[in-house]
């Protein structure tokens, strides 16, 4: 019979494969991305001219921080979501909590401006151009994850593609840091996160076309 | 389920990722016999002529994407979210859509009786007991693969009618297993 003469031959094809360090690789492919996403920054924005004071603060690091965070969630839900019946709760629930805690912060922070410095902080200088630039920076990573899961087997491909711009899109925002003069908790809380949820909407479009199994 | 199923799968899986080919093939046939039966109920009569293509896939699936099981998870998952994501892609290639629920489904591909050893013995003996003419058919089409038209000559009736007799063949024969399973 067919299947029988199939197996034979599955069963030749037969070599010793241990189980992929998947994290390992969608690893590199953000050291690949993140390395792009800096070149593409450094020709396009350059670097915030007060970057070696900005490296002192607190502030610089609570951006790096977040998006590191972030970037993380994303890396543990591609992880997850790369093999068949892979759950990606823990990394969704860091993402979120993540999120929850800025914007908890952000939302302190606009009780205690006055009133009339309220739109100031929470715009800052550069509200416009935050988010999209954070998911023009991100398209590197983005691109390098998804083609590395086509190649191993999600069976969830929007939420898988969601997990690859969580984490492209966190990737991207802690290259953008090094550019974002912006210096309060409400700017980030709000236009980081909208960068990086676009950044994760744009893999949650593509996904359920790229990642399709051949 | 059967009580010692994921043991043994995932031990039989846990060796062929070590490279062992006699796991690798008894996981094979195995994993083949449950996905014809799982795939036989939601696939309907009209479209068992995809059945073994679409085992076939799965198979291949299960080996190229082999390295993506985790053994720290559960084989059975694993295996069934393949099979669920082959049948979920085989209808959108058809431009259909249903609605294939999580759970209750799962077990299902696992519920199957153990058939492992005398499955062939089985399939003969529920053939069997199929009329002669239904048998053939099946038999025909089926398992050597022959075309409708071809088996529809050698029983003497068209193409037309040779679908519509393996059909209600087919019905049959699904009638039978669900019987034994029960």
């Amino acid at each position: 019979m067919k299947t029988d003469d199939l197996i034979d031959t599955l069963v030749a094809d037969l070599a010793p494969a241990p189980p992929k360090a998947i994290g390992g690789r969608m690893a590199v492919m953000a050291l690949a991305g993140g390395a792009a996403a800096l070149g593409l920054l450094l020709v396009w924005l350059g670097v915030r001219p007060d970057l070696t004071l900005a490296v002192a603060g607190a502030m610089f690091w609570m951006k790096a921080g977040y998006a590191c965070v972030l970037a993380l969630a994303g890396l543990w839900a591609v992880e997850r979501l790369a093999r068949p019946a892979g759950s990606a709760r823990g990394g969704i629930m860091l993402g979120l909590s993540a999120i929850g805690v800025l914007l908890a912060l952000g939302a302190m922070q606009m009780m205690t401006t006055p009133e009339e410095q309220r739109m100031a902080v929470w715009l800052g200088a550069s509200w416009r151009q935050c988010p999209i630039r954070i998911v023009l920076l991100s398209i590197p990573t983005l691109v390098l994850t998804l083609l590395a899961l086509r190649r191993l087997a999600p069976t969830r491909l929007a939420l898988a593609g969601a997990a690859a711009g969580l984490f492209a899109g966190g990737v991207a925002t802690m290259i953008y840091g090094l550019h974002c003069p912006e210096t309060t908790r409400a700017f980030v809380a709000t236009w980081y996160s909208l960068g990086v949820a676009l950044s994760a909407g744009l893999g949650a479009a593509v996904g359920p076309f790229v990642l399709r199994w051949r | 389920m059967t009580a010692d199923l994921e043991p043994r799968l995932h031990d039989l899986m846990r060796r062929a990722q070590a490279g062992e080919a006699a796991a690798w093939r008894s996981l094979l046939n195995e994993l083949s016999q449950r996905l014809a039966i799982y795939f036989a109920r939601r696939l309907g009569a009209e479209h068992a002529a995809d059945l073994e293509d679409l085992v076939q896939e799965t198979l291949i699936a299960i080996h190229t994407r082999r390295v993506t099981y985790d053994v720290a998870q559960p084989f059975t998952a694993w295996a069934y979210a393949i099979a669920r994501y082959k049948l979920i892609d085989f209808w959108r290639r058809r431009r259909l859509r249903v609605h294939v629920p999580l759970e209750h489904v799962e077990d299902s591909l696992w519920e199957a009786p153990d058939l492992s050893g005398e499955s062939r013995m089985d399939l003969n003996r529920i053939l069997a007991g199929l009329p002669e003419r239904q048998r053939k058919l099946i038999v025909d089409v089926k398992i050597e693969g022959h075309s409708l038209a071809e088996a529809g000559a050698r029983a003497g009736m068209s193409e037309g009618a040779a679908k519509v007799a393996l059909h209600r063949a087919m019905t049959a024969l699904v009638a039978r297993m669900r019987v034994r399973e029960d």
